[in-house]
């Protein structure tokens, strides 16, 4: 990790517009715009999805049309116009890929643009990819391998048709329709997703990765996420996003569940990228998410973030800690540049006894940027001895960009020790002339000061995230500091 | 190898440098003393391209090249190294993944290339060996958590590391016992060719029993008020700054 990247970084830099701002000229299928139920029932039929699955939905768009946007998040931007939206793209396809070489060249290059070409994947990192362009999967790869130790991955469409029970059983379990206003949304038009179910005692020998992307114009998109580790077995799920440029706003309102049951343990990486807006706060996506874990005995959730794009975030992986002994972890490095906004943190809540938190949240602002940490640690009266550490930092590259932190604790169990550090710094002008007298450029100076400022949160990534973590940062940051 | 003539800098309107002229030839190691206050570090800054000082009269000439027209991290590119006073530490980031990018950005304004790994770690074990650094140091972050010996040791060994054209130390003997110093000089006589050049800004005599400069200058109030040989080290060291201040005004 030590010698990575500082010569293709400077490759980067040289192109300061965003990188993945391009749009695929590929036929979609996309259904009217609005919302109601007819759409809705569009939505479930194209899928050919079971009546419960619909009621499901149903049941949502109602709960949904009678709640109100939240509005304590520190961000503001132009509320959505919900029918204006169209619900559902997908790549106009009708038969499945019988192979790597069926796929669309055109899909092919863009995958290539992203980095992530399927070959490469497969034969490079030994990740296994279900990769989501347009709310369909097209292609997942390594699947014999996982079907071996009983692993199913696959898109939550497909979870849907072959694994109905499970998808019945754990779906809105943790974060249930009436969570809040943009789950409600998700529960009723989710498009697809991905699916994963460990088996008892498995370890799953490789890191699942799936990469979201917005591709369609106007075209919201709705992932939802289920992630079941029974009990003893051992996931690590990677999930990174970029999108193409735009200048309408768009929505990202996803759902990720995961289900860590006895003795299990969860690891979720996130490399987030959308689409930030221009430097003058034009476009960019609105990322509204809700993530949320919960963990049985003695399991354990860790949730790692690397946020660099959205124009608005909002967005909390949460744990339930429900078993005695049971452990949750939240790393996150969120950085904001320009007019980003960004109000994101975690929630521990503390059910089980002994159970163990532990938070370490960077910030970085710069530009005219506002970036906020909110956290809840909540300690329930029958957690006994339980414990969290949190510690939130907060690095300002301008003078002009906001760092807000919104700690809350609510202990009701005398014996939970809680402990919380916060520093706020500005970029050093002693560290940048430092690294300048031994002949280091002010880019790369920055990218060498953040990325030892988020050292703890990336070291949590696994290697291949870590080294583009540490570019997207350094990207991200380019000629910030004021 | 650099030649400053009629040097003015000033500090929020305040004159510090007042006319400061010194020529430094390859080969040679000179000693700049004076009291407190009377430009000395001012001068180590303004070399290494500080910006908060206005140049208000005055050239520097680096080997050919206009000093003053030259960027912060050019000048540390084309060979210009300070040893800092009081050393920055850079939590998170390795001693050693900031030499590898310092040292491969000055490859890179020089057209070679990139320094392989291997290289790169046989340099480190030859260089810390030198001033006697703990190898463990160069795997920790940036001066973070080093006591003050080991930051001015690690300047030290940044030096060798980076093998610059013109050394200044800045102080460096300031806060070092005398097992310190000694490392600290041995370090620096060791590095010492007749490419390369040094200046030493100092306070007290003591690094200059170590180090043996050709030439000691005495700074006063914004000028070189004398020069000589390492005799005049002694001198001060006897007679105190009050002597320099009476003759000047005398």
């Amino acid at each position: 990790m030590a010698n990575y990247t500082e010569d293709e970084l400077a490759e980067e830099l040289k192109n300061q517009e965003y990188k993945f701002g391009f749009v695929s000229d590929i036929d979609t299928d996309t259904i009217p715009i609005g919302l109601n139920e007819d759409i809705v029932r569009l939505i479930s039929s194209k899928k050919e999805e079971p009546e419960w699955l619909l009621d499901y939905r149903l049941n949502a768009l109602e709960l949904w049309s009678t709640m109100n946007e939240p509005s304590w998040a520190h961000v503001k931007y132009k509320k959505p116009d919900f029918q204006a939206i169209a619900y559902y793209s997908a790549p106009k396809q009708t038969k499945k890929y019988e192979s790597w070489d069926d796929v669309d060249p055109e899909m092919k290059a863009t995958m290539t643009k992203l980095g992530i070409s399927m070959e490469e994947q497969q034969r490079l990192t030994g990740v296994a990819v279900d990769f989501v362009m347009d709310s369909v999967s097209v292609a997942t790869s390594f699947k014999e391998k996982l079907g071996e130790l009983g692993i199913i991955f696959c898109s939550f469409s497909e979870a849907v048709q072959n694994h109905p029970e499970l998808v019945k059983k754990y779906m809105g379990t943790v974060i249930p329709t009436q969570d809040n206003y943009y789950a409600a949304l998700n529960a009723a038009v989710f498009t697809d997703g991905s699916f994963c179910y460990i088996p008892k005692g498995v370890r799953c020998p490789m890191e699942l990765s799936t990469y979201f992307r917005i591709n369609a114009g106007g075209t919201g998109q709705f992932e939802r996420t289920l992630v079941i580790a029974d009990e003893g077995s051992y996931v690590s799920y990677l999930e990174g996003c970029t999108a193409p440029q735009r200048d309408e706003n768009q929505l990202h309102a996803a759902v990720v569940e995961l289900i860590a049951l006895e003795n299990a343990e969860i690891k979720y990486s996130t490399v987030q990228n959308w689409y930030p807006g221009d430097k003058n706060g034009l476009g960019g996506i609105f990322n509204f998410v809700t993530k949320r874990g919960i963990c049985e005995k003695n399991a354990k959730i860790s949730w790692t973030q690397v946020e660099t794009g959205s124009a608005v975030t909002w967005k909390y992986p949460s744990c339930i800690l429900k078993g005695d002994n049971s452990v949750g972890e939240f790393y996150s490095v969120a950085v904001t540049n320009n007019y980003q906004q960004a109000d994101t943190g975690t929630k521990m809540i503390h059910l089980g006894k002994n159970t163990t938190s532990t938070i370490i949240s960077k910030g970085i602002s710069a530009g005219k940027s506002q970036n906020s940490y909110r956290g809840l640690v909540q300690i329930h009266k029958n957690a006994h001895n339980a414990r969290n550490f949190s510690q939130c930092d907060s690095l300002l590259m301008s003078s002009e960009c906001g760092a807000h932190t919104f700690p809350y604790i609510e202990c009701k169990n005398s014996s939970a020790k809680i402990e919380h550090e916060a520093t706020t710094s500005k970029i050093g002008e002693d560290q940048l002339f430092y690294c300048k007298q031994r002949g280091i450029s002010e880019e790369k100076a920055i990218g060498l000061i953040v990325n030892g400022y988020c050292k703890e949160v990336l070291n949590q990534l696994p290697m291949e995230f870590a080294v583009e973590a540490q570019k997207l940062l350094t990207i991200s940051l380019e000629g910030s500091v004021g | 190898m650099i030649t400053i003539k009629n040097l003015h800098a000033s500090i929020e309107g305040k004159p510090i440098l007042k006319g400061l002229n010194l020529t430094v030839n390859a080969g040679e190691v000179h000693a700049i003393m004076g009291p407190n206050g009377a430009g000395k570090s001012t001068l180590a800054s303004i070399l290494a391209g500080r910006e908060e000082y206005e140049i208000t009269a005055g050239e520097i000439d680096f080997d050919g090249e206009d000093l003053l027209d030259l960027s912060v991290e050019e000048r540390a590119r084309e060979g210009l190294f300070l040893a800092f006073q009081y050393p920055v530490e850079i939590p998170g980031v390795s001693n050693v993944n900031f030499l590898r990018t310092a040292i491969n950005e000055i490859r890179e304004h020089k057209g070679e290339k990139a320094m392989s790994a291997k290289e790169f770690m046989a340099l480190v074990r030859d260089k810390s060996a030198l001033v006697e650094l703990d190898s463990k140091l160069a795997s920790r972050s940036v001066n973070e958590g080093f006591s003050g010996g080991e930051k001015k040791r690690n300047e030290i060994f940044q030096m060798a590391m980076l093998n610059p054209k013109l050394a200044i130390l800045d102080e460096t003997d300031s806060g070092l016992d005398i097992d310190a110093l000694r490392i600290v000089a041995n370090g620096v006589n060791q590095l010492k060719t007749d490419q390369n050049a040094t200046i030493i800004i100092t306070h007290y005599q003591r690094l200059l029993d170590y180090i043996i400069p050709d030439f000691v200058h005495v700074l006063y109030d914004g000028r070189i008020v004398k020069t000589a040989g390492k005799e005049l080290a002694l001198e001060l060291e006897e007679k105190g700054y009050d002597w320099i201040k009476e003759n000047k005004v005398n």
